[in-house]
């Protein structure tokens, strides 16, 4: 990290190397920025939303090496040195919509869909994690995260789906690989 | 895909594009030239402002301005309009862009800090240093209408509006029934909590004079007019769009928020792009609340439970401004009344002012309280008489052949209350099987038998949806083929893109994919009025149902003339106009949108046709645009209705409490459901669960804890409990009712507002059912279920009146008026009998 001092309101600020969504970037900002903000200002990646910017509603999760985080709980020089993944990063390389996108479109699992990129970051984790989760597992997984508009049911019913796409999907490299 | 997709559950075409993070919100919108607001607002619920000192503000570097009132003028120093006037508003009081001498409400915003980012901006918004004479507040239902302090010295009792509707003589109705009773209903505040909150991003065209402003309302051209009318602009300089929002459930429907006037303000005045964004702390204490009620119910009735007489006393909780007029009010007062027709009623609300955040509507819009007061009077009826809570509301029922039913009131669309069509009692056979209400005393005996206590409530409504003035629609079809289709209203989750996109697909004949559908941007359409009240299917889905009328039959008629056919002989299929049954003739419709207007320039190989030598047989005697014709393949149209049209439902929850923790949980949720005929049950059903999660909410864990201060002490997400998917019920049964409705092309009803109406009458039901105390005041938390076990004073375990039980009956005393007639009340022994 490189300190460039400024004088004006006091702001120290640094530059900070990281990789997003597999890129390495740089970008010099305040210390005080949160990484919701530098992802969404210094980034350009408007995906991530924040909905109450005190760790509650979970809009803003990102995953960090994997692991769901919330952005704007965590400043953004924090990063230095992390791999940070944004909904915009859960995009298959080919275009294809992640298996957890897929289920959200599939089982209406999101409406007005600001607090969606904060699900499908955590539901990624997720069905990493559990590959075949129960019902009641998959309505834990999103337990921390606040919907206003869905009620919840079609986002625990895109979870198991999302679980299931993975499945099949790895089936079918698996059959085209033996092909 | 189908061209056939009205009514399908067909996937949303918004989705593919929000799941990748490529949706666009207003904070999304500005790059590094663009100031950031901050607001300065006041930690007092009542004050008088005796200065305001901006210079230690200014001396951060990063601030670019700090305004306050004093630097307004014209209309945009006056007090923010009056939007919709009533004649029984004697009393309106509204607030100003930048408070003015006084402060209502704490989080009323007294200044503005322009800055280079957010941070600074804040920064400096905490140095403005305000001097306030703090006054006493008025905070609270009672508080304010004893009238002991005033919010506002020259209004006298807290009171902007009173306001009574009646038919029949209600008084001697209730005086004369067997029958009497009275009961008062308490419900607490909360509010539509959208995840996305408000956020404005002003932009000013020096050369064009021009103002584009974005901005996450439920009214583009709404906000569109009040700002230029603010800001002293005409309507032509200034176009708003609404991009993406995320969420709105009536907040957003307000307008002209201070924010969408300081902010394109400050933006002309600096010839920057300027943008806000509210932080969720601002919308608790800036945003509009909804909710709060006491209504006092006098009923008489008969034998059967049939109302004779109904007398509804209101008091209402405004806030301290009431920029939307006597709406929420209007609606609890008229939809209380949901599927029943009493003898004789009468209804009087009182608007009261409160030094706290303004009350507008949130999804519902007083018909949960109008609805809760009117379900849990049916529920006392049944009880008082012994009967079956379902026996007593199908006495009540207006019936199918009623239809239209006037009731001789005026609804919030200041038109007839007049129920366009409907069948009640198939919804309750529906919800009778669907919540298995015969079985339950099976249920509540197995539960008994393992220490376990259950409950079953009920909540019936009919909300009348989409109402006027109109809603307009344009669409066009393009030389590619493709469709584009335009409306005023904004989305905000709904899925319109996709519901408008079907019935385009639908009436036109083309595939859904091809149809593109713009909403709540006046550069497309300049002519519209809201999101709001379950009207978007309704209204504008209907009007471009018309307008795509409209363009069949043009097409049909211009592609007759390429074809020499007889324009009753084609169809359009996928995209084709052909001679029925014949697709060797098909021409695509984009060819036919190419003849349509006739060039003399070509652009392209598909455009050579329409040119002046390029194309088929002439007929030389017409003109190449014909009388009465116009170039081009689009069409507007709009649809008016005359009346609203009443959705209906009925919602039943099964709940357990917890002996020992009073822990409350909800075991089966089911709702029956009547929106006419639906577009995209999907969609519908998607509705219903989150008007539910809502409905859950409200019932058992949202409340704003103002305190006697008038400070919101719970104004976080933190404190607010608002339902994670642990909170809502595990699975929501849903069956649907198909009542069309007559007043509109499609048949349709709007079905936003569903899930919430009648969630805290059905669960305080099953809570009383399954307590045995009265439950009275929603919502109710654990604690206080806890405290009413430990109040009750009832000598015996008291449980329900279900059939085929042996159960003591209880009735609250104090709520029984004396005995009128001769009729004897029904004793606990003629009740068995008549279950026997």
């Amino acid at each position: 990290m490189t300190s460039t001092d400024h004088t004006d309101v006091g702001e120290q600020h640094l530059e900070v190397r990281l990789r997003v969504n597999g890129m390495p970037r740089r970008v010099e900002l305040p210390v005080r920025r949160t990484l919701c903000d530098a992802l969404r200002q210094d980034l350009g990646l408007t995906g991530t939303h924040v909905g109450c910017e005190h760790g509650v509603c979970g809009a803003c999760t990102v995953l960090l090496d994997g692991e769901p985080v919330r952005s704007c709980l965590m400043l953004a020089v924090s990063a230095e040195d992390h791999d940070v993944t944004t909904v915009e990063g859960l995009t298959e390389p080919d275009g294809r919509l992640s298996p957890t996108q897929q289920a959200f479109v599939d089982c209406h699992g999101l409406q007005c869909g600001f607090c969606t990129p904060g699900f499908l970051t955590t539901v990624s984790a997720f069905i990493e994690e559990n590959p075949d989760p129960t019902p009641e597992e998959a309505r834990e997984a999103v337990g921390g995260n606040l919907c206003r508009c869905t009620g919840y049911q079609n986002i625990v019913a895109s979870v198991l789906r999302a679980a299931e796409i993975q499945k099949e999907r790895a089936t079918e490299s698996t059959e085209g690989s033996d092909a | 895909m189908s061209t056939r997709s009205f009514g399908e559950p067909v996937k949303r075409v918004e989705d593919p594009r929000l799941v990748t993070g490529k949706g666009r919100y207003v904070d999304d919108i500005g790059d590094d030239r663009t100031l950031h607001a901050a607001f300065v607002r006041t930690p007092h619920a009542r004050a008088r402002i005796r200065d305001i000192d901006p210079y230690d503000a200014y001396e951060l570097e990063g601030v670019v301005a700090v305004y306050t009132w004093d630097d307004l003028s014209g209309p945009t120093a006056e007090p923010l309009p009056l939007l919709i006037p009533h004649p029984d508003l004697t009393h309106p009081r509204t607030g100003y862009a930048l408070a003015k001498d006084a402060v209502n409400h704490v989080g009323e915003a007294v200044a503005m800090v322009i800055a280079r980012d957010r941070y600074v901006a804040e920064d400096a918004a905490a140095l403005v240093k305000v001097d306030y004479e703090v006054l006493k507040p008025v905070v609270g239902l009672r508080k304010a209408a004893a009238a002991e302090e005033l919010v506002y010295d020259d209004i006298p009792g807290n009171a902007a509006a009173v306001s009574t509707q009646a038919y029949g003589d209600a008084a001697s109705a209730v005086a004369e029934a067997p029958h009497r009773l009275t009961f008062e209903w308490d419900i607490e505040r909360s509010a539509c909590m959208p995840m996305e909150g408000k956020g404005v991003h002003a932009r000013w065209d020096a050369h064009e004079e021009k103002l584009t402003l974005w901005t996450a309302t439920q009214t583009s051209t709404g906000v569109r007019g009040a700002v230029s009318a603010k800001l002293g602009l005409e309507l032509t300089q200034v176009d708003v769009v609404t991009p993406d929002v995320g969420g709105g459930f009536g907040v957003k429907i307000v307008h002209p928020w201070p924010e969408e006037i300081m902010v394109p303000w400050a933006a002309i005045r600096l010839g920057r792009d300027v943008k806000w964004t509210e932080d969720r702390r601002e919308h608790f204490v800036s945003s509009a609340h909804e909710r709060a009620q006491l209504l006092t119910v006098q009923v008489g009735f008969d034998d059967d439970g049939r109302v004779l007489g109904l007398e509804v006393d209101i008091l209402h909780d405004h806030g301290a401004y009431i920029p939307y007029g006597l709406i929420v009010p209007i609606n609890a007062s008229t939809q209380l009344l949901g599927p029943y027709r009493p003898g004789a009623y009468r209804v009087t609300f009182t608007s009261l002012y409160t030094n706290t955040v303004l009350v507008t509507p949130y999804r519902g819009a007083g018909r949960p309280q109008g609805v809760y007061a009117m379900e849990r009077t049916m529920d006392r009826i049944a009880q008082y008489l012994g009967k079956d809570r379902l026996d007593v509301r199908a006495a009540n029922f207006i019936q199918p052949e009623d239809f239209p039913v006037d009731f001789g009131l005026m609804f919030q669309d200041g038109r007839p209350l007049r129920y366009d069509s409907g069948n009640y009692p198939a919804l309750a056979e529906k919800l009778r099987t669907l919540v298995g209400w015969d079985e339950f005393e099976k249920i509540r005996a197995d539960a008994r038998a393992e220490g376990r206590q259950v409950g079953i409530g009920l909540g019936f409504y009919v909300e009348g949806t989409g109402p006027g003035p109109y809603e307009g629609g344009h669409v066009q079809v393009l030389t590619s083929g493709k469709v584009k289709v335009a409306t005023g209203i904004t989305s905000q989750g709904q899925g319109h893109q996709t519901a408008f996109a079907q019935i385009v697909a639908t009436e036109l004949g083309v595939p859904f994919s091809d149809v593109i559908v713009t909403t709540g941007d006046t550069r497309r359409f300049g002519y519209s009025v809201g999101t709001f009240a379950s009207r978007g299917a309704v209204m504008s889905g209907s009007a471009i149902a018309l307008a795509a009328r409209k363009v069949k039959e043009r097409t049909l008629r211009l592609a007759a003339d390429a074809l020499e056919a007889d324009p009753g002989d084609l169809e359009i299929v996928e995209g084709m106009v052909q001679v029925k049954g014949d697709p060797s003739t098909a021409v695509g419709i984009g060819t036919v949108a190419v003849l349509s207007n006739p060039l003399r320039y070509a652009f392209d190989e598909a455009s050579k046709a329409a040119t002046q030598f390029g194309g088929g047989p002439v007929d030389y005697a017409k003109p190449p645009v014909a009388p009465g014709e116009k170039p081009g393949l689009d069409e507007t149209d709009y649809y008016s209705p005359p009346y609203s049209t009443f959705a209906a439902g009925a919602h039943a929850v099964i709940v357990e409490t917890d002996p020992e923790t009073a822990e409350i949980s909800i075991l089966k949720y089911a709702v029956v459901h009547d929106c006419g005929k639906m577009i995209n049950p999907r969609i519908v059903e998607g509705q219903i669960h989150g008007g539910v999660a809502q409905g859950v909410g409200g019932a058992l864990y949202e409340i704003m804890a103002y305190d006697e201060a008038g400070q919101l002490a719970n104004a976080s997400f933190m404190d607010f409990l608002m339902p994670y998917a642990s909170e809502v019920p595990t699975s929501i049964d849903i069956d649907h009712l198909e009542t069309p409705s007559p007043l509109n092309p499609l048949g349709i009803k709007g079905a936003g507002e569903a899930g919430v109406i009648p969630t805290s009458a059905a669960i305080a039901a099953a809570i009383e059912d399954a307590e045995g105390i009265p439950i009275v005041r929603m919502p109710i938390s654990p604690s206080e279920l806890f405290d009413l076990r430990r109040a009750a004073a009832y000598p015996e375990p008291l449980v329900n009146t279900m059939p085929g039980t042996e159960s003591v009956r209880w009735v609250d005393p104090a709520s029984v008026l004396p005995e009128h007639s001769s009729a004897a009340t029904p004793a606990a022994s003629t009740e068995s009998e008549a279950r026997a």
